[in-house]
């Protein structure tokens, strides 16, 4: 038993027929063989999935595909045109060492885009409770806080802070 | 200050040059091993038991087979026919593949289903029905050795205990004598918990036999791909799948840190399916999964002693430890080495008399005893001598940074030998300690610890100042299965000046493209952007024995400086010949050879290499390559002096980590940035094991916390502000003097943590919480003092 669903992914349209029990991160990956968004848990726990659903961060582990029916996500490869430019939350995290392995990375920046949407101007407490839903186990989060900050800065227009690692 | 001796634009040693890596992950653009597809591919999901100790008494497969979907289901009788359902572990110690007759742990493999979907293959799962006969299982390692006790390796003919081995390193009989002569001595209980590495990305695989070539490709997660092709030609070679027939690529790899070092079953299971029915067969672990069977890490139980005089200067030291290693010794370590490098115990301090023994147990619980981004159970030690230094210095009243200088070994004695036989081969330790006191104000910090101690508020001060040991190691000693621990780098420089150089390590989130070309950089001066780095794919790297234990600075990371050399040598013949001088009369800055005292007669790197493949000397050899195999002539010995500062709500017991400052030295740099990255990383997965994290089993040895829901990794808000620094003691035998540096802070925070929280609560004759000390331990030892 399938059901048709149609869903805009990064501005293309999609006529699918899904499982009802599909989910939205498998309709991502293996539907449409779009793997920038990763999977790390099986509890909703990880962040590694955040996605956008109508512009709002969610984990799309936890949404039926069948529930994006009618609506438009956004996944990190759509976050930018292939080759540039960046969006500043992706230039950020790399300017200021804000990833390891990579893995966590596309959800993190996903989240963060709804964040500084709401507010590009974050402090550091707001960056760290507002992307706490997002587990990073390489980069001890110091340096995506600096990458959301930078990358704020340049939303606002203004001068981004320096990117060269502080020692005490 | 950091010197760089190549300008930024050709990016050698010491520059903060952005990871090259990076473009690719943050566009989603990836490539880890659940992104791999391959036509025909199938979908591999495992049944596994929900007791810890059972007899099967049968595995009802019909229903399964029924699923719309699912091809076949695996069972261990089927591939007993194979001689495939047990398999050696890294430390000569056997595993099953999947059970007959006997499940060992709960959540261990016992059926493979595999199906033409995803979805498919967990129906399937659900759909098989096993029949057990539960048994009264052996969970706590102290009753393992009880001789009432079930045996449960029966297995093993004549095998009448659940003893593994016993292990001793030092003098017993002086130590012994120390311990009844000695003015003080202390003594403390302590258990390194069993924790989880956690990575974000679990663990999987694609195994694609080809039955037309007789040739497999594993595709797989794995922090050492070469090792594991040997493995797999040793496991598989009767079958004909001998090692020029075995590719593995380790395609992007979403965090490491030990956990990806083993051989799991679900890689064999999958490889057997694959080279049955001829399809790529794809497993890829569930999050719960990964934590309740994949490799554990830590669980010693340790008794630490120390002895010393009433003025606080050391004497012995003393460790008995008994470590649960699961139902299988499947730790990952040299092959001498059965406690790793537990014997680096004795510390950063100057004293000559030790003994540790320890003994290894079997137990119904998953097997393991890797590493958690700590090389080789040095976690394990550093805690207990950190812990018993402290436990010292509280026992005859002395500050816990004034009997730390008194007793660190002196700058001008190294190298130095320790007591267990290691020779440390550089620091300054005084200068590490120094830093971090001037850094946190640590005399102010203890007068306002006097103030708030006076009106009853609970602040604590807590150090840690370590010594690591890493990049195994030396041939003469070291070894994985018999397989010596070098590690290797072959350098290609094409003719335009633009190289290509690969590797037998595998990077994990380190960032070796952008490293590996930053030391290449320096030594050839073609500039680090021109150089791409590839690593993970057996077919075209060197061998090497991969990534862990902070290896691939000291082991490839010295194979790239001297396979750069081997060119550079080379180079200088070339230009010699070009300019019509003698080599002798040639100087080298990074990037081009010139006539001494005539420096506008030049040749750069780019012509030199140019000429390499159009205008070479007649009587050389032509192209510009190189291949290193770089054996350490002893290992590293990184060092660290961390301070931590928590305060305690005395209502709520509630642990706030205000201050952490880091001060590593982990030699020359190659990039600071970088370098930076791996201890703010490694510090959060101290602070996880030391506040947070435990993987805790009941009585009948049902997992309490297996999933992210209640294994407590660290977020963001957990996680404080690291504030960190470094001194520079280049290793004085390493081609760069590097040291490695990804795990000094994993191993050195939990000790700072721990003695933080511990000096906060001894004016209540607390003198120590086992790890991971949370609010709820807090209270009941405050409650135990009758302090509520």
């Amino acid at each position: 038993m399938t059901r048709k669903i149609s869903v805009t992914v990064n501005g293309t349209k999609h006529e699918l027929e899904v499982e009802p029990r599909l989910l939205l991160v498998h309709m991502i990956r293996e539907v449409l063989n779009m793997t920038g968004t990763h999977i790390g848990c099986d509890t909703s726990s990880c962040g590694a999935c955040t996605i956008l659903l109508d512009g709002k961060s969610i984990k799309s582990c936890t949404v039926l595909a069948v529930q994006a029916d009618g609506h438009s996500i956004t996944t990190i490869e759509g976050l930018a045109p292939e080759g540039g430019p960046l969006h500043p939350l992706q230039e950020g995290f790399k300017e200021n060492h804000g990833l390891h392995c990579g893995f966590c990375t596309p959800g993190m920046i996903m989240r963060c885009v709804e964040l500084l949407e709401h507010n590009n101007n974050p402090t550091e407490d707001e960056i760290r409770w507002g992307i706490s839903g997002n587990l990073c186990r390489c980069t001890g989060y110091n340096n995506i806080v600096k990458a959301v900050q930078w990358a704020g800065a340049k939303m606002r227009g203004e001068e981004t802070p320096s990117t060269e690692p502080e020692f005490v | 200050m950091i010197q760089c001796k190549t300008s930024k634009s050709i990016g050698g040693m010491g520059h903060s040059l952005k990871r090259k890596e990076d473009a690719r992950f943050i566009q989603g653009k990836g490539n880890y091993v659940d992104d791999v597809k391959l036509p025909g591919m199938l979908y591999m999901d495992i049944v596994r038991s929900p007791y810890a100790y059972a007899k099967i008494k049968k595995i009802n497969i019909e229903e399964a087979l029924k699923v719309p979907g699912v091809v076949a289901v695996v069972t261990g009788r089927d591939l007993e026919k194979y001689n495939l359902h047990w398999m050696p572990t890294l430390m000569s110690d056997t595993q099953m593949v999947l059970p007959t007759d006997t499940v060992m742990y709960q959540s261990q493999e016992v059926a493979a289903v595999i199906a033409t979907t995803k979805y498919a293959a967990r129906d399937g799962r659900e759909a098989v029905n096993v029949e057990y006969e539960p048994m009264k299982p052996v969970i706590d390692p102290f009753k393992a050795l009880d001789p009432s006790a079930p045996v449960l390796r029966n297995d093993k003919p004549g095998k009448t205990d659940n003893h593994i081995w016993n292990w001793k390193v030092g003098d017993k009989e002086k130590t012994d004598k120390l311990f009844e002569t000695a003015d003080v001595v202390v003594k403390e209980q302590m258990h390194i918990p069993r924790i989880h590495v956690a990575s974000i990305e679990t663990c999987g695989c694609v195994a694609d036999y080809d039955k037309v070539n007789n040739h497999l490709t594993m595709y797989m997660t794995t922090q050492a791909p070469h090792a594991i092709r040997t493995v797999i030609a040793l496991v598989a070679g009767h079958v004909g799948l001998t090692e020029e027939k075995v590719r593995v690529i380790a395609p992007d790899i979403g965090g490491g840190f030990g956990g990806k070092v083993p051989v799991y079953p679900g890689y064999v299971i999958a490889i057997a399916v694959s080279f049955l029915v001829g399809k790529p067969v794809k497993w890829i672990e569930d999050r719960s999964e990964n934590l309740q069977a994949d490799s554990f890490a830590r669980d010693y139980h340790i008794t630490a002693e120390m002895a010393g005089t009433k003025d606080g200067k050391i004497l012995g030291t003393r460790f008995k430890i008994l470590a649960d290693h699961g139902y299988t010794d499947a730790s990952a370590n040299p092959s001498k080495f059965p406690t790793g490098m537990f014997s680096i115990a004795t510390g950063s301090y100057d004293y000559d008399t030790t003994y540790m023994e320890c003994d290894a147990v079997y137990t119904n619980k998953p097997p393991g005893g890797v590493a958690y981004r700590c090389s080789f159970r040095v976690t394990e030690a550093v805690h207990a001598i950190e812990r018993i230094t402290d436990r010292f210095a509280l026992e005859i009243g002395k500050d816990p940074a004034d009997l730390r200088m008194q007793n660190f070994i002196k700058k001008e004695d190294f190298p130095w030998k320790s007591p267990t036989g290691w020779i440390y081969d550089s620091g300054d330790y005084h200068a590490g300690l120094e830093k971090a006191m001037k850094a946190v104000n640590y005399e102010e910090l203890r007068r306002e610890q006097a103030e708030k101690r006076a009106r009853g508020e609970l602040m604590g001060i807590g150090l840690s100042t370590f010594t690591e040991i890493v990049g195994a190691g030396p041939s003469k000693d070291f070894d994985i299965l018999g397989i010596k621990m070098f590690d290797s780098a072959e350098i290609r420089v094409h003719p335009t000046g633009k190289a290509i150089a690969r590797f037998g390590t595998k990077s994990q989130g380190q960032g070796h493209e952008t490293t590996y070309a930053q030391i290449i950089a320096e030594e050839l001066g073609i500039p680090a952007e021109n150089i791409a780095i590839e690593e993970g794919d057996t077919d075209t790297a060197p061998y090497g024995l991969g990534t862990y234990a902070s290896r691939s600075t000291p082991t490839a990371g010295a194979a790239a400086a001297m396979a750069a050399r081997k060119l550079r040598d080379k180079a200088r013949k070339i230009a010699a010949y070009l300019l019509e001088v003698s080599e002798e009369d040639l100087e080298w800055e990074p990037g081009k050879f010139s006539v001494k005292g005539a420096p506008e007669k030049s040749k750069t790197i780019q012509e030199i290499v140019f000429a390499a493949y159009t205008n070479h000397p007649q009587g050389m050899e032509a192209g510009f390559e190189a291949t290193h195999y770089y054996d350490p002539p002893n290992l590293t010995f990184p060092s660290g002096a961390y301070i931590c500062v928590v305060d305690i709500d005395r209502e709520t017991c509630e642990i706030k980590v205000r201050r952490f400052v880091a001060i590593d030295d982990c030699g020359n740099i190659i990039n600071p940035m970088i370098v930076q990255g791996q201890v703010h990383g490694g510090l959060t997965q101290g602070i996880a094991p030391a506040m947070y994290e435990e993987l805790i089993y009941d009585e009948s040895g049902n997992i309490l916390n297996g999933t992210l829901m209640d294994y407590l990794v660290p977020t963001a808000v957990e996680s404080p502000n690291w504030e960190t620094g470094h001194t520079i003691t280049p290793s004085p035998h390493h081609p760069i003097g590097a040291k490695g540096v990804g795990e000094s802070p994993t191993v050195g925070a939990p000790p700072a943590i721990a003695n933080a929280i511990v000096d906060a609560l001894s004016p209540f004759g607390i003198t120590h919480l086992d790890i991971p000390i949370t609010p709820y331990k807090i209270f009941k030892a405050l409650k135990e003092k009758q302090v509520f």
